[in-house]
């Protein structure tokens, strides 16, 4: 109910937008490249800091456009997609969802890796729950929040427990990677697996702790434009700027690897 | 019977076309997205969708939470309902508007100020779980707190308006025969409004049972425990669209049946 409401809204927000445009005769040059209008942008919940930022430099360097996300979990996103929101470029958390697009016929370019995420264990400021690593997810007493298994996030925790051999017991297993930072941040939960770039962002309300297993369940974020982007000379420069040297810069900072 | 036809088709005459085109657009607007959903419901793989155990888990889960959702509503909301009507106390209007505010406030906020309030480090939720070691996220009584929270405004409305259209005179004259004020209440006043009670608890229970926003975020998602349908039907969106969709008919098909059943016999004697 709620994800479609907001989908009618962005349909209704680019439409305003591009109303908006349509009717703009402002004395602005136009930009070298010819890039204008609204880039419409779903992307990973774990993309929601860096992307909002490099949105904001993408409008510097071209001025006349705007870049709107939705963000979200992958999974949700790529249904939507294939449920034929009028969208420009998908940032996914995992590549199976971008698979999931590209099988759709959705997306017809070839999917880049552009960035990689790894898990940290998150625990509340001072660890009330003296979390020392993953086999306290194991046990009963501690408040535990992981990702639901569909989405990206619970995918891979999934893999590090196997890994470990561990018999997670969480009390909650939420829709989203944000939705569980946000049970560590109020510390309803003692520990949580989250991305490392989740923990960077909570700043000093989480702290993180890093477990050996975390390298071999490795997230690659592929992006790509849509086959049928509203504003396709716009969605593969925003694509092009993904890729470059000064958002790798910000993914980095983020504490992303590369690929 | 036959009075009423013949008035029906008199008046259909006068019926404006202006009013007729867009009421119908409403209406087709209001259905079309529920018959989207039988359309595109994969029919032959129902049964063996409905009898998984996670749904029947799920749906056990919602019953028994919206149950017992009504139940908390009717014990706090009928005596707040009591007091919104015939209380004298100044201010009594601000109240009435605080205790809407639930039924406009985004049910995901709600769930926030409930982990604020009642979580494990919120302003009352601390010293629960100091002193009892009452934790109520991630359990099925804070479903319970979840769906009551944003329910409770329609019964406390519904029977706050039946009690203001209740003739003041039936209490009077019980109480001028020595009926003590609780009697009074008991026998008398809350009889006279049980339609507007009936009828608030039926919206309050169909509320709490569609109940998600609050939920996940104070409840949390855990199969059995805090697992309702809708949080259910969001988690199979990501996998699976069509158990998705078999979920929402029950949902939908469980409202329509007690919303019927109770209309009939109750709602509009209310109204």
């Amino acid at each position: 109910m709620f994800r479609s409401l907001s989908a009618v809204a962005l349909t209704g927000a680019v439409a305003l937008t591009l109303v908006g445009c349509g009717s703009d005769k402002s004395s602005d040059p136009a930009p070298a490249d010819n890039i204008s209008g609204t880039v419409t942008v779903f992307a990973a919940a774990s993309l929601t800091e860096t992307f909002t930022e490099l949105g904001k430099q993408f409008e510097a360097a071209h001025p006349g456009t705007k870049v709107v996300y939705s963000f979200g979990a992958s999974s949700a996103l790529a249904e939507q997609i294939k449920q034929g929101a009028p969208i420009d470029v998908f940032a996914s958390a995992a590549p199976k969802n971008m698979q999931q697009v590209v099988d759709a016929g959705d997306i017809t370019a070839t999917p880049v890796t552009f960035v990689r995420n790894r898990l940290e264990i998150a625990v509340p400021k001072g660890n009330p729950g003296h979390i020392t690593g993953l086999a306290d997810f194991g046990k009963t007493e501690p408040k535990i929040a992981l990702c639901a298994e569909q989405v990206p996030c619970g995918a891979a925790a999934k893999t590090v427990f196997e890994i470990a051999g561990v018999n997670p017991q969480p009390d909650t297993r939420e829709a989203d990677v944000k939705a569980v930072l946000t049970k560590v941040t109020l510390g309803e939960v003692d520990a949580a697996l989250v991305y490392r770039t989740d923990v960077k962002a909570a700043g000093d309300k989480v702290e993180g702790i890093d477990f050996p297993e975390a390298d071999k369940a490795i997230n690659d974020y592929p992006v790509a434009a849509l086959a049928k982007a509203p504003n396709s000379a716009a969605a593969t420069a925003f694509v092009t700027f993904i890729e470059s040297d000064r958002a790798r810069a910000v993914f980095t900072k983020a504490g992303f690897d590369n690929p | 019977m036959t009075r009423t036809s013949t008035r029906r088709r008199t008046a259909r005459g006068r019926r404006p076309l202006i009013l007729v085109l867009p009421a119908v657009c409403g209406l087709a607007f209001l259905l079309l997205p529920l018959a989207g959903l039988l359309l595109r419901a994969p029919w032959r793989s129902v049964p063996d969708r409905l009898f998984s155990a996670e749904v029947g888990q799920a749906l056990r889960l919602s019953l028994v939470c919206a149950s017992s959702a009504t139940v908390v509503c009717l014990v706090f909301g009928i005596p707040l309902a009591w007091l919104l009507a015939r209380g004298e106390v100044p201010g009594l209007g601000f109240v009435r508007a605080l205790v809407t505010v639930p039924l406009v406030l985004p049910p995901v906020v709600g769930g926030v100020a409930l982990l604020l309030v009642l979580g494990r480090r919120g302003i009352i939720g601390r010293h629960l779980n100091e002193w009892f070691g009452v934790s109520l996220p991630f359990t099925t009584a804070g479903v319970v707190v979840a769906e009551a929270f944003v329910a409770m405004p329609f019964l406390v409305i519904s029977v706050e308006g039946a009690l203001r259209g209740a003739d003041p005179r039936y209490e009077e004259a019980a109480a001028t025969l020595g009926a003590s004020r609780w009697l009074t209440f008991r026998r008398v006043t809350l009889p006279s409004v049980m339609p507007g009670v009936i009828a608030g608890a039926v919206l309050c229970w169909a509320r709490a049972l569609g109940e998600f926003g609050a939920t996940i975020t104070f409840a949390g998602n855990f199969p059995g425990k805090t697992t309702t349908m809708p949080l259910a039907v969001y988690l199979a969106l990501e996998t699976d669209p069509e158990d998705a969709i078999v979920l929402s008919l029950v949902l939908l098909f469980v409202s329509v049946v007690v919303l019927a059943a109770l209309r009939d016999r109750w709602i509009r004697g209310a109204v």
